[in-house]
C-alpha cells in the first residue's frame, strides 16, 4: 500500500521534472573546441578570480604545473599563498584543507589519483562529510576535492581504482563526475561555489579530449546544477546511464545499436550524489528498459544503486531485467591485454542493450 | 648546524657539502647519534609542590582578578567532572569523560589565549570551554543530547561546540585535528588577523600519521598555531613507554624545524606563562610552537574504562594527592591572601547546587525535534531526505503507538 503511494508521489515529482530535463538537449551552435584540461583549468582560474577565499592546494600543482598540467599557469598568476605545493602527505593536506575550510577559505584539494586520497579518507569522511551535521550548522565545510579517477592505461591496480560509489554511499558529500568540456567546466564551478563537501571524480584520459563549447559555456558565469543528469542522446527503445569515459563509449555503442533499428537514450549522469532519480526513472518509463555502465567494480557499484531505485520507483514499467555493465571484479591488471578484457568496451554495452531488447540470446558471458 | 667549524676552515679546506638547504659540514670520523641525549629536557616549573614560588622568577605577577579566575574554574572543573561522572554511573548520560588531574594544563591554557584565538581541542579540555563562558546548564545540554544542546542531539556526550567561543567541536577519531589546526591557522595567516590557533593532543595522539603531517606542514607553512600536547602517561591502557621511545613529546619538535618546550602541567603559573609567551611567538614570527606539559590522567580514560585493571592503584592515589594542581595552585593563591576557607567553602556548594540543578533541567528538558534529523546533512535539504522526512511523519501519524512519546514533532 506504502508503495503505490510513494510512486503516485514520484509519478507527480516527475512530470513537475520533466519540462526542465528537455531543456537539456544538446550544444547550441557550437563554433569552438576544448579540451577537458582546458575546461577545468579555465574554471579554476575563474573561480579563484572571483573569490580570494578560493584557493589551490596538492602535490606538483604549482611549480610543476600539476602532475596533469591541469593546474598550468595558475601558480604565477596567483601566488604562492592561493596555490601550494604540499608535501607529501595526502592525510596532511587533506586535513589542512579541511581545517582551513572550518575557518572560511574554500580550498580545492588536489589528489593525483583518486588512488592516493585512501591515505586521507577519514578527513574527508569522518570530518568533512559530517562536520556540518555532527556540529549542527555550526562547522561547514565548503571544499572541493579533485583529481583523476578510475582507470588510465597501463598504470595497474593501485592506479585504477574508481570511488565513485565509496564516496556517492556516504551523506554529507556530493560527488560529481564530468565527462564533456562543459561538464568540467560547469560542474567544477559549481563544486566550488557550493558550501557543502564536493569529491569532483575527473577521468585522466579524458583530459586530452576536445569538445565543442557554446559562448554559454565560456562566459564566466556558466554553472552547472548539481543533481542534474543530462540527456546527451534522445532514444525510445532503451535506456542507457553512464557517467565519466562510459559516457563516450554508451554513445559509441548507441550509434552501433542505432544500426540495428535500436534507439537507446544516453543518460550523462554527471552528479553521482545526489543520482538524477527523477531523470532516470522518466527515462525508463518511457523506455521500459535499462542498461547501467560503469568502469568501476561491480558489486555495491553505482548501477546497483541505479537498479535498486528503477526497482523501487518504476518496477511496473520494466519490460526486460535490468543490464549491469561494469569492470572485471579482479584488481586491475598490468598486461595491456588483460587490462582490455577488465574494462567495458563498446561492444560490451551494445550486447547489454541487445539482451534487455530481447534481440539476442539472455547469457550472463560474451 | 656549523658551530664548531668556523666559515674561514671552510672556504680553505672546502671541508663541506653544499647541498639543498644549505652547508653540510663533512666528518671522517664514523658516528651515529645517539637515539638520545644525555640528559631529557628539563620541565617548565614556577611553584614546587607545596606551591611555593620558586626563585624570584622572570614571571610577570599574574593579577589576583586572574589567579582567583583561575582556581574557581580549576575547582569548578574538578566538581563538575566528578558530578557528571556520577550521573553516568547511574544511569542519566551514556558516557563521560573527565579531566581530573588535568585542571591546571586546561584552565592555565584557556587563560594565557584571547578570545579571538581558535581552539581545536582532541576530548580531554572542557575547561578551555569553561574559561571562555560555557555555561554548565550548556555542558549539560549536550551531555544529554536535548532540544537547547547546540549540537541537536548529534553527538555522544563529551563533544561539545561553540562556533561563538571559537572552539571547534570534537570529533572522535584521534589526532585529525592538527592538521586542521594548521589549515585554520593558515587562513588566520591569509588574513593577517592578530590570533592563533592552539590544538590539544594527547601523549598517545602523537603516534598517528596526523600528527607528523600536522608539524611538518606547519613549519613549512610557517603557520601560527601552537600545539599543546598533554603527556598524561597514559593512552587508555598503553603506557607511555609502549607509545614511544623518545623523551617524551618535546624532543620531537626540533626534528620539524619547531620550537618546542616541556612544562609541567600541573603547576598553573608556569603553564599560563609558557602558553602567554607560545601565543607571542606564534604570532609575532609566524611560526608554529610545540609546547608538552607533563601531567597525570588522574581519572579512567572513560565511563568504558576501569583503569584499575591495568595501572596499581596507588600510582592513582599518589597523582591524586600529592601532585593535585588544584590544591597546589590553591596554596599559592592562599598563600598571596587572595583566597580563604570561607570562600572556598562557599564556592564549592555554590557550584554543587548549580550542577545538581543543571543536570536536573537538562534531564527533563524535551529531546530534539524529529526535523533534526534529517536537516544540516547539507547546507539545503536535498530532495530524498525531504521525501523521506514526509513518509516518516505519515507513517507516525497513522501508527502513533509504534513510535516513542519523548520525540517531539
Amino acid at each position: 500500500m506504502l508503495g503505490i503511494i510513494r510512486q503516485k508521489a514520484f509519478a507527480q515529482s516527475l512530470q513537475r521534472i520533466r519540462p526542465a530535463t528537455s531543456a537539456w538537449r544538446g550544444y547550441s551552435s557550437a563554433a569552438k573546441e576544448m579540451t577537458v584540461r582546458e575546461a577545468l583549468n579555465s574554471a579554476l582560474d575563474e573561480e579563484m578570480s572571483a573569490d580570494p577565499k578560493v584557493f589551490l592546494m596538492g602535490e606538483e600543482v604549482g611549480e610543476y604545473q600539476g602532475a596533469y598540467k591541469i593546474s598550468k599557469g595558475l601558480l604565477e598568476k596567483y601566488g604562492p599563498e592561493r596555490v601550494l605545493d604540499t608535501p607529501i602527505t595526502e592525510a596532511g593536506f587533506t586535513g589542512i584543507g579541511v581545517g582551513a575550510a572550518y575557518y572560511g577559505l574554500k580550498p580545492v584539494v588536489e589528489f593525483m589519483t583518486f588512488n592516493f586520497s585512501m591515505q586521507a579518507i577519514d578527513h574527508i569522511i569522518n570530518s568533512a562529510a559530517k562536520s556540518n551535521y555532527m556540529s549542527a550548522g555550526q562547522i561547514s565545510v565548503p571544499i572541493v576535492f579533485r583529481g583523476p579517477n578510475g582507470a588510465a592505461a597501463g598504470v595497474g591496480a593501485q592506479h585504477s581504482h574508481c570511488y565513485a560509489s565509496w564516496y556517492a554511499s556516504c551523506p554529507g558529500l556530493k560527488v560529481l563526475a564530468p565527462y564533456s568540456s562543459e561538464d568540467a567546466r560547469g560542474l567544477l564551478k559549481a563544486a566550488i561555489r557550493d558550501p557543502d563537501p564536493v569529491v569532483f571524480l575527473e577521468n585522466e584520459l579524458l583530459y586530452g579530449e576536445s569538445f565543442p563549447v557554446s559562448a554559454e559555456v565560456l562566459d564566466s558565469s556558466f554553472c552547472l546544477p548539481i543533481g542534474k543528469a543530462k540527456i546527451e542522446r534522445e532514444g525510445k527503445d532503451v535506456t542507457i546511464t553512464a557517467f565519466s569515459k562510459m559516457v563516450g563509449y554508451a554513445l559509441k555503442a548507441a550509434e552501433i545499436l542505432a544500426k540495428e533499428g535500436i534507439s537507446a537514450e544516453v543518460i550523462n549522469l554527471r552528479s553521482i550524489r545526489p543520482l538524477d532519480r527523477p531523470t532516470i526513472n522518466a527515462s525508463v518509463r518511457k523506455t521500459n528498459r535499462l542498461v547501467t555502465v560503469e568502469e568501476g567494480f561491480p558489486q555495491h557499484g553505482v548501477g546497483a544503486e541505479i537498479c535498486a531505485s528503477v526497482i523501487e520507483d518504476s518496477f511496473g514499467y520494466l519490460d526486460a531485467p535490468v543490464e549491469r555493465i561494469a569492470g572485471a571484479d579482479v584488481p586491475m591488471p598490468y598486461a595491456a591485454n588483460l587490462e582490455r578484457m577488465a574494462v567495458p568496451q563498446v561492444e560490451d554495452i551494445a550486447r547489454a542493450a541487445k539482451r534487455a531488447c530481447y534481440r539476442s540470446v539472455p547469457m550472463a558471458a560474451v | 648546524m656549523m658551530k664548531t667549524v668556523s666559515t674561514i676552515t671552510i672556504n680553505l679546506l672546502c671541508q663541506a657539502l653544499d647541498f639543498p638547504g644549505g652547508k653540510v659540514a663533512y666528518i671522517s670520523e664514523m658516528r651515529f647519534i645517539s637515539e638520545s641525549n644525555d640528559k631529557r629536557i628539563p620541565c617548565y616549573r614556577l611553584l614546587d609542590d607545596n606551591g611555593e614560588l620558586i626563585e624570584d622568577s622572570d614571571i610577570d605577577q599574574i593579577s589576583k582578578e586572574v589567579a582567583v579566575k583561575m582556581y574557581s574554574e580549576m575547582v569548578t572543573l574538578q566538581m563538575m567532572d566528578t558530578i557528571f561522572y556520577e550521573a553516568q554511573r547511574q544511569g542519566r548520560i551514556s558516557f563521560y569523560v573527565t579531566s581530573v588531574g588535568e585542571e591546571a594544563t586546561n584552565i592555565a591554557s584557556a587563560a594565557a589565549l584571547a578570545a579571538d584565538d581558535v581552539v581545536l581541542p582532541q576530548y580531554r579540555e572542557p575547561g578551555v570551554l569553561l574559561w571562555r563562558g560555557f555555561t554548565l546548564e550548556e555542558f549539560a545540554n549536550q551531555c544529554f543530547g536535548n532540544k537547547a544542546d547546540y549540537g541537536k542531539g548529534r553527538q555522544m556526550p563529551i563533544h561539545y561546540g561553540s562556533k561563538k567561543l571559537n572552539y571547534f567541536t570534537v570529533s572522535s577519531p584521534i589526532a585529525t585535528q592538527l592538521p586542521q589546526a594548521v589549515g585554520a591557522a593558515y587562513s588566520l595567516k591569509m588574513d593577517k588577523k592578530d590570533a592563533c590557533v592552539v590544538t590539544y593532543i594527547g601523549d598517545g595522539g602523537t603516534s598517528e600519521g596526523d600528527f607528523h603531517a600536522a608539524l611538518n606542514f606547519a613549519a613549512v607553512m610557517e603557520a601560527p598555531v601552537i600545539f599543546i600536547c598533554r603527556n598524561n602517561g597514559w593512552a587508555i591502557s598503553t603506557h607511555i613507554t609502549e607509545q614511544f621511545r623518545s623523551d617524551g613529546i618535546a624532543v620531537k619538535g626540533q626534528a620539524y624545524g619547531i620550537q618546542s618546550i616541556r612544562v609541567d602541567g600541573n603547576d598553573a603559573l608556569a603553564v599560563y606563562r609558557t602558553i602567554r609567551a607560545a601565543r607571542e611567538i606564534a604570532i609575532s614570527e609566524q611560526r608554529p610552537i610545540l609546547v608538552e606539559a607533563l601531567t597525570y590522567r588522574v581519572g579512567h580514560h572513560s565511563t568504558s574504562d576501569d583503569s584499575t585493571k591495568y595501572r596499581p592503584a596507588d600510582e592513582i592515589e599518589y597523582w591524586k594527592m600529592a601532585r593535585n594542581p588544584v590544591n597546589r595552585f590553591r596554596k599559592w593563591v592562599e598563600r598571596n591572601g587572595w583566597w580563604s576557607e570561607k570562600e572556598e567553602s562557599e564556592l564549592r556548594s555554590s557550584i554543587r547546587k548549580q550542577l545538581l540543578q543543571a543536570i536536573q533541567v537538562a534531564e527533563k528538558t524535551e529531546k530534539p525535534a524529529l526535523g533534526n534529523l534529517f536537516s544540516d546533512v547539507y547546507d539545503l535539504p536535498p530532495s530524498n531526505l525531504r521525501e523521506q522526512e514526509k513518509q516518516l511523519r505519515e507513517t507516525i501519524n497513522r501508527h502513533p503507538q509504534d513510535y516513542p512519546s519523548d520525540v517531539p514533532m
